[in-house]
């Protein structure tokens, strides 16, 4: 259960880059987001050839459902060129500058099946959830497992050892089998976990 | 709940995850808020099917588990709960004021003051009442800089009525109904 953690002190200014601390860090959907406007059709086109670009057969069969292709598409543009894409006063995915978009948590929920997933042992739950990075060893220990094999910058969910539900979103820094070969430093930048900021936030336009 | 690991057909119909209705936690995951008792609380009135499942087993789970966590964590996690729970109380204890202010004789405006401390997006609120009562309603400024909701005409008992089936967080008790009156009535 011990493992090498390390937990990221919040820098409570706003100096920050999104890249060390997670973009949600001291998200606040009132101050924080810039503007919104609801997305031409083409632009809207671009963004779901994209996302299904992205995720390939993880959501083919579901993107109708996630996004319909008549839905009015709104995009929100907050501090630090963070997008969220919203629709039907949901966010469904999220991105940085022109990065990978990540789908939300409560759409993970929804549809599990859409990232592959790793699985954290138990100790790292409340780390995770503090806003932590998954260092290797948490990936590799008795509790965790690693049944799929990704290559290193891939948008994988992350669960947790005796739970159902998806805990966080990230990107893998090294693919799984370096993971469990080097089992040392950062595995999987997390960007979205349970009850940070986004979660929180209700979107109401 | 289903297995995750299904194999995916044509079409995936989604997943329902009820979330906690104290920390919107989905309740596995409520052990690690910082609000554990009350989540417990809601979940065996709301849901005691998934609450027997959850905190039977938990429950010697969690004392094996809880032996690991140091002093100092303890500390920090009441002091946090004592800090949302110090917010809930604020938040039941806000008032909503609907205020009548007399313009001349026969015409009044009626001013809602103090929905935003129950999370209620004011320019909402306000094109609510517009359509509402066929008037013109607007978010302004009063003279100590809060913002509050102003509403052309004598609409109180109707605005009482339509906050409370509207936004059922806002307990019933804590709107309050005051006549602004110049000489007379």
């Amino acid at each position: 259960m011990e493992s090498d953690w390390t937990r990221e002190q919040p820098n409570r200014g706003r100096t920050y880059s999104c890249k060390e601390l997670g973009p949600w860090a001291l998200f606040n959907i009132k101050e924080d987001v810039t503007g919104h406007t609801q997305v031409k059709s083409s632009v809207q086109r671009a963004i779901r050839a994209k996302i299904l670009e992205q995720y390939k057969e993880g959501i083919e069969g579901i993107i109708d459902d996630v996004m319909p292709k008549k839905a009015p598409l709104i995009l929100m543009k907050c501090h630090e060129h963070i997008n969220l894409i919203v629709m039907n006063n949901e966010v469904l995915f999220f991105n940085h500058f022109d990065g990978p978009y990540f789908p939300t948590l409560k759409l993970l929920h929804k549809y599990p099946n859409m990232l592959p997933r790793l699985q954290v042992d138990r100790g790292a739950i409340k780390f995770v959830m503090a806003g932590a990075n998954i260092m290797c060893p948490g990936l590799t220990s008795k509790g965790a497992r690693m049944d799929v094999s990704v290559p290193a910058d891939a948008v994988v969910a992350i669960t947790a050892e005796g739970k159902n539900e998806i805990l966080a979103v990230g990107t893998t820094k090294m693919s799984t089998d370096d993971i469990k070969r080097i089992n040392k430093n950062i595995g999987v930048e997390t960007a979205h976990y349970l009850n940070d900021y986004l979660w929180k936030t209700v979107v109401d336009i | 709940m289903d297995s995750p690991d299904a194999p995916s057909s044509e079409h995936v119909k989604p997943r329902e995850v009820p979330y906690c209705g104290f920390c919107s936690l989905p309740p596995e995951y409520c052990e690690f808020g910082p609000t554990l008792d009350k989540c417990k609380q809601w979940l065996s009135k709301n849901d005691k099917v998934l609450y027997a499942i959850l905190y039977n087993t938990l429950d010697d789970q969690l004392a094996a588990a809880s032996l690991n966590e140091t002093p100092e964590d303890d500390k920090k996690k009441a002091k946090e709960a004592a800090k949302i729970e110090k917010q809930m109380q604020k938040k039941m204890q806000s008032k909503v004021l609907i205020k009548r202010i007399e313009r001349t004789k026969r015409k009044c405006v009626t001013s809602v003051f103090g929905l935003e401390n129950f999370d209620v997006d004011l320019k909402k609120a306000a094109k609510l009442f517009a359509n509402k009562f066929a008037c013109g309603s607007s978010v302004t400024k009063n003279n100590q800089g809060n913002d509050e909701i102003v509403v052309q005409g004598d609409v109180s008992d109707e605005i009482f009525d339509l906050i409370l089936e509207h936004w059922p967080i806002v307990p019933e008790d804590n709107i309050d109904l005051i006549e602004d009156k110049k000489k007379g009535k």
